[in-house]
Parts: C-alpha cells; structure tokens; sequence
C-alpha cells in the first residue's frame, strides 16, 4: 500500500480555518478552530469525533453551507470564498453533498425523479428525454431501478432513502464528494450495503470523498486517511492503518479504545481507558490544549500553551505537548 | 452453572391493528434470563426486539398492540395476566427499564432528584428525607460529580451521559430484579458509551441484577452479554451463549450481521459482504422462513415451512432447515467467524 508516498494532487486545502457562531448574549461558539489539512485527488479522507467536535461545521464550511469566520479554503487552486458568478456555479457542480438523515434531506412533494435531475435542470446539463434517460441511468448505478422515478421519498426505506441522496450527489458528475454521517441512521446490514456502493462509486469515477462519521470501525475500512477532531481541534491525522496502529494523541488513544469489538474474546482481554467527565462546551473551551481537562497525561505546560500543529512522523500529524521537544524541555523547567 | 431462571418468555406473539391491517411484529418468541445474567436481544429495526421488551414491562399500547399469545413468566408470575394495578407495583421494584433517548424519558418539569425518589417514596414506603438520602447514594453510585447541586437540578441542566446516568439511577433506585435496557448507548458518543458500559457491568455485578440488553451494536454485545438472543422478523433465529453466536454462528442471517460489520482487522480493499435486500414485511409475513427471500443458502423447503428450533448445544438453538440432516452441509463463509483477530 501506498502508505508513505504522498498522493501529488491536491484538490482541497483547508488553511487555519475558523468558524464561529454567535449565539447571543456575547456568547461565541467556536465549533472551528485553526484546523488545516489537505485531500488528495481521489483519496477518501475521514474525519471522527465525537458529537460537537466541529466535524460536521468543518464539512459544511467546505462547501460553503457556512461561510468561514477565517482562513482559507482552496478548491482546485481557487480561494472558495472568492468565486462568483460563472465559477462559483461550476464550483456548486463540481463538490457535492450527502447527507446523514435519509429522511430530512429529500423533498416529501418531489418524486424521486425531480429530486435527482434537480441538479440537472439548475445547471441546464439535460432536457426532455435526455434528462429522464440519465435518471434512470442515476438510478441503476446505484442499485435502484426506472418504475422507482415516479415515486416520493416516503415510499423507500431508509437504504434506499440514502441511495437517492447518493444519486442526487452524482447527477451533476462531481469530483469532490463530502459525505456527512451517510451511514449513521441505517441498520447494520444495509450500511454495508451503503459503503460497498460508495466505494465502487469511487473506483468507477474516480472521486474523492469526505467522509464525516463518528464509526471507527467504519472509518477505518472506508478511508485512506484519517483526522480526528477534538473540541473544534484537529488533533491528530494520518495514515488510517498508522493511526489506527500506532495513535500517538492521548484523545485518539481513548477513542480508538472506547470502540467496543465485536469479538467477545478481545473484548475480555482488552485494557479500556476510560475518560472522565464530558466534552467541555466549546464557548468558553480550556485554555491551552483544548482536551487537557480530560486528558489522563495532561502536564503543566498542556495548560498554558497550545500545541502547534506538527508532523511528528512522515505524514503523521498531531497537535500535542508530549511529542514536541521544545514543550517536554520547558516542562523538565517547570518542575 | 444453576440459576434459577428469573424471566421466561414463552410463545410470545404481539400484533399491532393498523389501518392497513394487522402487523405481526412478534411471531412466537421465547427465551429466558437466568440470575445476575446479561442477555443480548441484537437484530435490525423492525425486527421485534424492542416490542418484546415493551410486552415484558407491559407497555405496549393497547389498543392498537396486543399480546395475542404466550406467556411472560417472571419469577413464575404470568405478567400478561396481572392486572393493571400489580403491574404497577412491578415496574421501576422488580423490574425495571433504561431508554435509549434520555432526553425525551426523562420529565423535564421535574429536578432528577425528585424522579429518583418518586419511585422509592411508592414501592420502598421511605419517608421523604431518607429517600433523599438514597437518592444522593444512587447519584454517587452512578458517578454524578457533586451530587448534592445535581439533585436539585432539571434533566436540561444534564448532559447526555449524565442524564443516561440519571436514567440508571433511576431504574437502579428499588434494586430490580431485571433490568431492560433499550439501546441504552445509541445515542451516545464513544467515550461516554464506554463509561456507561462499564458503568451497567460494574453494577450488574454489585447488585447481580439480570439485564436485558437490546441494541444493534454487536460490539456492545462481545462486551457485555453472556448469552446473545438474535431476533429477525418478529422471530427467534439463533440463541448461544456469546462465544457460540460469535465464534460458531449457525444461521445464515447471524452470519449476514457479522459480515456487515467492518472489523478494525479488516483490509480497505476486501469487500464487505452486505446482506442484500431488505426485511419482509410483517403485514404479510412469508409462510416459511422469514429470511429465506434474503439467504443466498435458501432451498425450497425453506419457502414455504418455517424450521422448527433444533439444539446444536446444550446452550445453542437455531431455528434453519440448514441444520436439517437432509440438508446439504453449508461451510460458515470464512469472513464472519468471529472477530477472528488471533
């Protein structure tokens, strides 16, 4: 596997992006804060979290659903929050969405049809009997069939919801797919019925993906890489056979231990940590590093400084005290 | 091991009447719970698990629910005969129930203190201060920091985790015999799952109450249940204690569920193997086996009769013409075989 050698094309970029929301009262939440990184072309990147973590703001200021307090994004080369007219149409095209709740996200008064070639008709890309054949082409690709255009949204289950909303995704033949939970409310057996089309998907057209999801397990099957986010922080990213083997951020440590293996033997052998107390709200988050109230090797230092954002191993990122040396020095000072 | 068995469920059949018919959401269940035992009910939505649980409280609406058939023995008591007024004096002392969504089974016009002491004023018979007491006992036992403020606050002023706590310290209170726990996790992150997991085996063993553990995550299961009841249909597939059902599984729709499942072993380009199709529907539920449209191992007989329930152990029941001597032998696909990480 190409676990070293760097994919050469970026599509995205994210540089200190921020995104806060103010909620009244002088009150700001700062569900983003200073995350960067990088998707290659046709690389599945994932991000985990728990809930409130920002992952799903991060998504959503991607595509512009939130526009970002600061920092920039690239897309292709070209600063997001600039483009206009002609190009911001072409960007609208080019990066698309699926979203978590099959229900909520489709139209109750639209068949399915419409809902699909929706996309179609806003960029004038098929008319008449073109436009019908490339639903029902939509449709097949992903496993549903013709008489299912006519119908609306509450004649399907839940899978099948989601494979319209996969559909919808594709109608305008994107490059750049961000997923948003897209598993989440469907039962076991069809999630992996939702993954495999997602990644023949994938192989078939070349796309990259996003892949938001606080499954693991999943994750870790479906992603190249994985960044997980903390309390508005990227704290760690890298490889996912890397992160998953060797976690280096004490947050990814308690995380990857708190998934519970579906293998009764492991699970009796296995060493939990459990952290204490919840996430901290992010309008007034601690000071220096951000998960420090709740981390079990948290220093002096993790109070008062942030840690920098840094690549400890070659393509592995993590942002925290204990792997930079100038912070364990000036720890070695305090004491 | 010699438990004496707290619940049995017997025959158990629940419909609802709705306006386009009868739905047999539970077609014929049995299982029971022995002493100080975790049982795991695990199947997809839809498949009964949770109505089953409602019919043991006795909380299924009736109408449009009814319980056509079977018997719910508690400690030898047949609960689907008890008046209405028994029943009450059962719920929240003998047995009692966890919610999968904290928030909206918690009363919010009320402190929590005040909840957790509902139920030990009514069946404990304390007077007002003691079960105050209790109640700042339970709130500790649970791991609720500061308990002495937290008693007086409203479930809004609750996280998620601290309300399911709450919740436990609720049902925990008259130290039931059973314990029902609906997803008691799902909607929790992770971390806080893990808390409350080892919070609900901490317990169990303090206060060796049964538990029944309904959920659909078949990691929560390998880390807490003993024996593993798995539901499809409305139907009981395949009972075993949790080695059998993870490391033997017989019926192909066991199989199915283990193969859904990324394991954290598993390579980014094997595929996995879903179960295709989707659940029939119990307005018309087949004649046969329910799963035989879904099962890729399916022979005509099992189109049109139902397999009867045969033992592959003492402690391992299957319900699948697979296990008929005259049927072909048909090798577990090698993928599911439990976790397999070693």
């Amino acid at each position: 596997m190409s676990a070293v050698e760097p994919k050469v094309e970026k599509i995205l970029e994210v540089q200190q992006v921020k995104k806060h929301f103010n909620v009244g009262r002088g009150q700001v939440v700062q569900a983003v804060d200073n995350v960067s990184f990088d998707v290659y072309k046709g690389e599945t990147l994932g991000l985990v979290g728990e809930s409130g973590c920002g992952k799903s703001t991060i998504g959503r200021t991607i595509i512009r659903l939130y526009e970002a307090t600061d920092g920039n994004i690239n897309f292709k080369g070209k600063m997001t929050k600039d483009l206009k007219g002609k190009n911001l149409k072409q960007f609208n095209r080019e990066m698309q969405m699926i979203f978590q709740d099959p229900y909520a996200s489709l139209n109750p008064r639209m068949t399915v049809g419409d809902i699909i070639a929706e996309g179609l008709d806003i960029h004038e890309l098929a008319k008449g009997k073109e436009r019908r054949d490339k639903v029902v082409e939509l449709l097949k690709t992903v496993g549903l069939n013709e008489e299912h255009a006519d119908r609306f949204p509450h004649e399907f289950s839940g899978g099948q919801r989601q494979r319209i909303g996969i559909a919808r995704a594709l109608a305008v033949d994107p490059d750049f797919i961000i997923a948003d939970e897209p598993i989440s409310a469907l039962d076991v057996s069809i999630q992996a019925q939702v993954v495999n089309l997602m990644k023949k998907l994938q192989r078939e057209k070349g796309l990259t993906y996003l892949f938001i999801a606080h499954d693991l397990s999943m994750v870790k099957y479906i992603s190249d890489r994985v960044g997980v986010m903390y309390l508005g922080n990227m704290v760690e990213l890298a490889d996912s056979q890397e992160l998953y083997d060797n976690p280096l951020h004490p947050y990814t440590e308690a995380l990857l231990s708190a998934v519970p293996i579906p293998d009764p033997e492991t699970e009796k052998r296995k060493e939990r940590i459990i952290l204490k107390g919840d996430v901290p709200s992010p309008i007034d988050p601690p000071s220096g590093c951000r998960f420090r109230t709740r981390c079990p090797k948290a220093m002096g230092i993790c109070a008062q400084e942030i840690p920098t954002w840094q690549e400890v191993r070659p393509l592995h990122w993590v942002s925290c005290h204990l792997y930079q040396e100038e912070s364990l020095k000036k720890e070695e000072g305090v004491k | 091991m010699d438990r004496k068995n707290v619940l049995e469920v017997k025959d158990l059949h629940v419909s609802f009447h709705t306006y386009n018919g009868e739905v047999q959401a539970v077609r014929g269940v049995s299982f029971e719970v022995k002493n100080g035992e975790t049982v795991a009910i695990v199947g997809e939505s839809g498949c009964g698990k949770s109505v089953t649980s409602q019919s043991i409280m006795r909380l299924i609406p009736q109408p449009p629910g009814v319980i056509k058939h079977g018997e719910i023995l508690f400690e030898g008591n047949d609960l689907t005969k008890l008046p209405e007024k028994k029943m009450e004096e059962m719920r929240g002392k003998e047995i009692a129930m966890i919610f999968q969504d904290p928030m909206t089974s918690l009363n919010p016009t009320m402190t929590v203190g005040k909840q957790i002491m509902e139920g030990l004023i009514k069946h404990q018979k304390l007077g007002k201060a003691e079960a105050r007491q209790k109640a700042l006992e339970m709130l500790r036992l649970v791991g609720i920091p500061s308990p002495d403020s937290r008693i007086n606050q409203y479930p809004h002023q609750f996280s998620g985790g601290m309300r399911q706590r709450a919740m436990i310290a609720i049902a925990l209170s008259c130290a039931p015999k059973l314990l029902i726990a609906d997803e008691p996790t799902t909607a929790l992150d992770v971390t806080i799952q893990a808390q409350i997991l080892h919070l609900m085996n901490d317990l169990k063993e303090k206060m060796d109450t049964s538990i029944i553990l309904i959920t659909h995550d078949l990691g929560v299961v390998a880390e807490t249940a003993d024996r593993v009841v798995v539901m499809y249909a409305g139907k009981v597939v395949e009972t075993g204690t949790v080695e059998e059902i993870f490391y033997k599984p017989r019926h192909p729709y066991t199989w199915g569920l283990m193969g859904s499942m990324p394991r954290l072993n598993l390579s980014r380009d094997t595929e996995l193997s879903p179960i295709l199709g989707t659940p029939p529907n119990l307005l018309t539920p087949p004649k046969g086996c329910p799963f035989a449209s879904r099962c890729e191992h399916a022979m005509q007989v099992c189109k049109e009769h139902m397999p009867e329930t045969t033992n592959s152990s003492d402690s391992h029941q299957v319900a699948c013409w697979l296990e008929h001597p005259m049927a072909k032998p048909v090798d577990i696909p090698h993928d599911v075989v439990g976790g397999v990480s070693k």
